[in-house]
């Protein structure tokens, strides 16, 4: 059993787990009191002197307890885990399947017409570098309203790597492949459903998954901005509360709930692979 | 001059140079008759693959005209199939899939059951079936590539078969046994064709006729040569035919010195091929027999 890398991979990972959360653990813990604690010392929580970063046994029992009942809804500052991740994902496709809306197409005229490329280079390459945040107050002072307008910031942050990568991979597809679609008399539109699109379709799909991460990471900073729900909320909210158990859970939560998304879009990209 | 099926007019093809302008080939006119064989060989870079394209339709040429069947050609069409060097296969649909796209390209009104029938009797006539065909080109063998590419042109049913080094890429073994292939399937369907190649004995094998071409640039068609040896051609047996030799010589004495000896522009006022007129048509075959016997030459 121990031949297969994917097994000794595994235990290596699970030993260096164990190993950090030993020492975060160990590191973590309140000193044991020497005399006995006055009254106020245990109102303050034992006898330690300064904050402590919370071991891993408070995450895992705040996790046990958050996920047992995920989607309990308390008020506006009391959600469960679950509500204010589906908020965040929510936003996040909305914002993400805008561009892709509105990034494929484009990159397909780009890809296809060294003109528009030339045309659209300069606008590119200007509003691409543009940290995403940056349009936040534009956004919401014309969109005047705060869930709208952390979409838009979603969907200004991932057009950038589909359109990129959309044109790209157009611009790039053999030119055999296209001669065919001529010697078949194939209209434009034929061609570039039959021949263009899936030709270029893993490079797009590249696209989409990069985008896909980036407006995962933006989504936590533009509701930690515009408040009310969501992940990036929550972790903000729960600073200000100094629960740094729930911080740390949903830090945790925002990485899983990535990895997720990054799943699912390499799935896809695995459907569209070819081998030449 | 007759009406051929294919009539190229005093094609030239020039591209544009740091100095003027580069001429790859010009002066090129010539003929091809329904159900022939004709093969064009050449150094590299004397333009054809640039003929090939024009005659497909993908490149326009500088000067010149191509006529098809009275029809003058322009842009690419149905009516050409082309088989290209590199197999062109699209590698995201299966081989049976790659047949299929080119039938309901020709025949966009047939029904599914139609297309599959139609694609499975060509992939059977190239001898691919029994389950290679689900496969995708990746999982094929380079042979089982251009076999498949020859079914989806065969499949169109073209006018005119156009085959740019279809064998190049592939082994000895490989490329005999297809080239055997193709021969029968020529020989059964009547299929004009016009092929490109560098294998002299691959050509003769093939054509009924054969154009050498000088080298580039300021390439010119010099010759067309006769291939005066009886259909149904084997490769085992093609080799005793008396005329198989003084062929094989002419061409590769043509190959390896006159093509650069008759290289470089010509003077429009001494070369008559300057004025369109066909290439000068030989038959080291019969010359070859001519001294000796008096045998009679079917004429291909």
């Amino acid at each position: 059993m121990l031949q297969s890398l994917n097994v000794r991979a595994t235990l290596v990972s699970l030993v260096m787990l164990v190993v950090l959360l030993g020492i975060w653990e160990l590191a973590n813990q309140a000193p044991a009191a020497d005399k006995p604690l006055t009254e106020y010392e245990m109102l303050m929580g034992g006898a330690d002197q300064e904050a402590r970063v919370p071991p891993p046994s408070a995450v895992i029992d705040l996790a046990v307890d958050e996920l047992s009942n995920p989607f309990y809804d308390a008020g506006p500052n009391d959600k469960g885990i679950g509500i204010q991740l589906a908020y965040s994902v929510y936003r996040v496709l909305a914002g993400y399947l805008l561009a892709a809306l509105i990034a494929i197409p484009i990159g397909f005229l780009i890809g296809m017409s060294p003109l528009m490329y030339k045309a659209l280079n300069p606008f590119i390459q200007v509003l691409r570098p543009i940290s995403p945040l940056a349009w936040m107050p534009l956004a919401l002072f014309i969109i005047k309203d705060s869930e709208a307008s952390s979409i838009f910031v979603i969907f200004i942050c991932s057009i950038w790597p589909m359109l990129i990568n959309t044109a790209f991979g157009v611009a790039g597809v053999r030119r055999d492949w296209v001669n065919v679609a001529r010697t078949h008399e194939l209209s434009a539109l034929k061609t570039a459903f039959a021949v263009i699109l899936p030709a270029a379709a893993p490079t797009i799909l590249t696209g989409m998954r990069i985008s896909i991460g980036i407006a995962w990471l933006v989504i936590v900073a533009a509701e930690m901005l515009v408040g009310g729900t969501g992940i990036g909320y929550y972790v903000w909210n729960e600073w200000n509360n100094l629960d740094l158990t729930s911080v740390i859970f949903s830090i945790l939560m925002i990485g899983l709930v990535g990895m997720l998304l990054d799943l699912a879009l390499s799935a896809a990209t695995r459907l569209v692979q070819y081998q030449e | 001059m007759t009406k051929h099926f294919l009539e190229i007019d005093n094609l030239a093809r020039r591209f544009p140079a740091k100095q003027g302008e580069l001429t790859v080939f010009e002066h090129a006119s010539f003929g091809i008759d329904k159900g022939k064989f004709v093969c064009i060989i050449g150094h590299s870079g004397c333009g054809k693959s640039t003929i090939m394209n024009v005659l497909a339709g993908l490149d326009t040429p500088t000067e010149g005209h191509v006529f098809m069947d009275g029809r003058e050609v322009s842009g690419p069409s149905l009516d050409r199939g082309v088989v290209f060097q590199n197999y062109s296969l699209l590698p995201w649909l299966t081989a049976l899939q790659n047949v299929t796209f080119g039938v309901q390209a020709r025949w966009p009104n047939w029904s599914k059951e139609q297309v599959r029938e139609h694609s499975y009797k060509y992939l059977d006539m190239v001898g691919l079936g029994g389950g290679a065909e689900l496969r995708k080109p990746a999982q094929l063998s380079g042979g089982m590539r251009q076999r498949v590419s020859i079914a989806r042109a065969f499949a169109i049913e073209p006018k005119l078969l156009l085959l740019d080094e279809p064998f190049g890429a592939l082994d000895a073994l490989t490329r005999g046994t297809i080239q055997e292939e193709l021969l029968k399937i020529c020989d059964a369907t009547n299929q004009t064709v016009f092929m490109i190649t560098h294998d002299v004995d691959e050509a003769i094998l093939l054509a009924d006729r054969i154009l050498l071409m000088t080298n580039g640039p300021h390439a010119r068609i010099a010759e067309s040569v006769k291939v005066d040896i009886d259909h149904p051609r084997d490769r085992s047996s093609i080799i005793h035919d008396p005329g198989y030799y003084p062929i094989r010589n002419h061409l590769v004495d043509f190959l390896v010195r006159r093509s650069k000896e008759l290289s470089g522009a010509v003077a429009p006022e001494t070369d008559a091929q300057a004025a369109g007129a066909h290439p000068k048509i030989v038959n080291p075959a019969a010359d070859a027999t001519a001294g000796n016997t008096s045998a009679e030459h079917s004429a291909a």
